[in-house]
């Protein structure tokens, strides 16, 4: 991806705790409005992104709704900003966060998307295998985070 | 809108009218069927009756053969039940010829064989004039026409709810277009274009018509020689039919005058390696083996629409409709596309022409239609939310997208309420 604006350095921070704290209420939401509720509320902590951002270029393929991603490497940390317009598919991206940001190139290839679905029980419109571009997400995340190796 | 002569005259609308067993006549729908989904999207593809179903069963097991060559009995009985189907199109469409009928893979498949079809007829200085609310369909094949000849595609302005501009339709009429590209029914909107008196405007300029009837057929009566077009174009899976087959209508003339987009077996009269010529019609523009057990399928939904009470059909369809509209009109956070304020408050059922048709468009105020399709699909509810291969109006309209709900006769006054019990949580969760 060829990028005409560059999101400044101190926009690629780790993930706030809410979030990985949020992920894991997940699993123990009583009825699946709960469990939307938390989605797009994990979504909404997501650290700002400016709308500046929202560029074509740094649009992910694959998604109904338009999804944004941008990437730094800090020595072999891998960090990354993302939104998107839709706030389930912003949430599903904090949730992919969650256990991709800042993390080595090695632990990101290792990284089981399905797994980790399965395991928040995800499943039907939020599973991977649907067209909610999570998947594409994901191998994008992965794609930023060979680069150069 | 006329009856076609071989159905049985209209009962009176006030006779009962027994929906149940329409809706058992649809496997998926039944109330055997478990989990029971309330499916609003027809206008993307409409659930098939078991006697359709059975049709191609009965094809592939007691009937299979190729058709136009086997000289055995078999490939005799398979080409008497692929012609009738013919036949069955002609009659229910009202064309004056059986020849006039060519069985395509769908709709898109049509417009492409016309639009292919069209190459060495036009050229730089031509102006192919195209419907501004049409689906892709309806529009990427033209552009690719405009490339090949140097033809310049001009949009119809749309008005500010989605309708066709005809005051701008005939400023560009005067331009005098080469081709004329219209949707009977738009599929994202379900908004209702006058064709005929549009097809005869276009005429009277010289331009050639085409009509995209994928929206129309399973809804309305359509009669292809009152619209006078050159070319209509339908699908048989959006009227209870299988998938892979269409049917493109055209003159005789028209059709005589269009380049086979495919060429090879079926559509010939002699080959060597220096010269072929083609045959007639309908073979002509039907290359390779047909979709046979599609095209018996597609004879099968004839019958079952035919079977049915046309008027009570249209009738239901539109009290749906119109209900699904007073619904969604009663919600405080939805806004409504391509639908008359008039229409929808008024107590007297819609006769008018510009009432929607099967499809009812909408969005909840500030929020993606992907997180609406995805908090109705958790409660069970299918209905498309997207652009709907439609990009142009939705930009237009300026949205990234919308919902859409639609009917078909199977549709009944549970699966709406059902719907907006649903998305009323939706609202609940989201605003």
């Amino acid at each position: 991806m060829s990028l005409t604006a560059s999101p400044a350095a101190a926009l690629f921070t780790p993930l706030p705790q809410a979030i990985t704290e949020g992920v894991a209420h997940i699993q123990r939401a009583s009825n699946w409005q709960e469990k939307y509720r938390q989605i797009m509320l994990l979504g909404k902590q997501l650290p700002e992104f400016p709308a500046h951002l929202q560029q074509d270029a740094a649009q992910v393929k694959g998604c109904e709704s338009n999804a944004w991603l941008y990437h730094q490497a800090q020595d072999n940390q891998h960090y990354f900003i993302a939104s998107s317009d839709a706030r389930i598919v912003k949430g599903l991206i904090a949730i992919i966060l969650s256990e991709t940001q800042g993390k080595s190139r090695v632990e990101i290839s290792q990284y089981d998307l399905n797994k980790h679905f399965q395991q928040l029980g995800l499943s039907g419109q939020l599973s991977p295998s649907r067209t909610n571009g999570i998947t594409a997400l994901a191998n994008a995340i992965l794609a930023f985070s060979q680069q150069g190796s | 809108m006329t009856n076609t002569p071989n159905t049985q005259p209209s009962k009176a609308l006030n006779q009962p009218f027994d929906h149940r067993a329409i809706r058992e006549q649809f496997p998926l729908l039944s109330q055997a069927h478990q989990p029971s989904i309330c499916y609003l999207d027809t206008a993307a593809t409409s659930q098939k009756p078991h006697s359709v179903i059975e049709a191609m069963n009965h094809y592939y097991q007691q009937g299979n053969a190729n058709v136009h060559r086997g000289a055995y009995q078999l490939s005799a009985q398979a080409t008497r039940d692929y012609e009738a189907v013919r036949d069955k199109v002609q009659q229910f469409i009202h064309a004056n010829n059986r020849q006039q009928i060519i069985f395509t893979h769908g709709t898109t498949s049509a417009i492409n064989m016309v639009a292919h079809g069209l190459t060495e007829q036009l050229n730089c200085n031509d102006i192919i004039l195209i419907d501004g609310a049409a689906h892709h369909a309806n529009i990427v094949p033209w552009q690719a026409l405009a490339k090949r000849t140097g033809a310049k595609v001009m949009p119809i302005k749309l008005t500010s709810n989605g309708l066709i501009d005809q005051s701008d339709y005939d400023a560009k009429l005067a331009m005098q277009p080469k081709v004329v590209a219209l949707a009977h029914v738009t599929n994202a909107l379900g908004t209702v274009n006058p064709v005929q008196q549009m097809v005869s405007k276009a005429k009277a300029k010289g331009a050639i018509t085409l009509v995209d009837g994928a929206q129309a057929i399973a809804h309305i009566a359509v009669n292809v020689a009152q619209i006078d077009c050159d070319f209509y174009a339908f699908s048989g899976h959006k009227m209870y039919g299988p998938t892979g087959v269409g049917v493109l209508y055209g003159k005789l003339a028209a059709l005589e005058q269009l380049t086979p987009m495919l060429t090879g077996g079926e559509m010939i009269k002699t080959v060597s390696f220096q010269h072929t010529t083609y045959g007639e019609l309908p073979n002509r523009l039907e290359a390779g083996t047909p979709p046979i057990a599609e095209v018996i399928g597609l004879g099968a939904a004839i019958d079952f629409i035919r079977s049915q009470d046309s008027e009570h059909i249209k009738h239901h369809e539109q009290q749906l409709v119109c209900y699904l509209q007073q619904q969604l009109s009663l919600l405080s956070n939805i806004e409504l596309y391509g639908v008359e304020l008039t229409d929808i408050n008024s107590t007297a059922m819609p006769n008018n022409s510009r009432h929607n048709i099967g499809a009812v468009a909408f969005n909840i105020k500030g929020e993606h239609h992907q997180d609406v399709g995805i908090l109705l699909d958790q409660q069970g509810i299918a209905v498309r939310c997207g652009h709907h291969c439609a990009m142009p109006l939705m930009t237009h309209l300026g949205l990234k997208g919308c919902c859409r709900a639609s009917v078909g006769m199977y549709s009944n006054h549970d699966d709406i309420d059902r719907f907006i019990t649903a998305l009323k949580e939706v609202i609940n969760i989201l605003v």
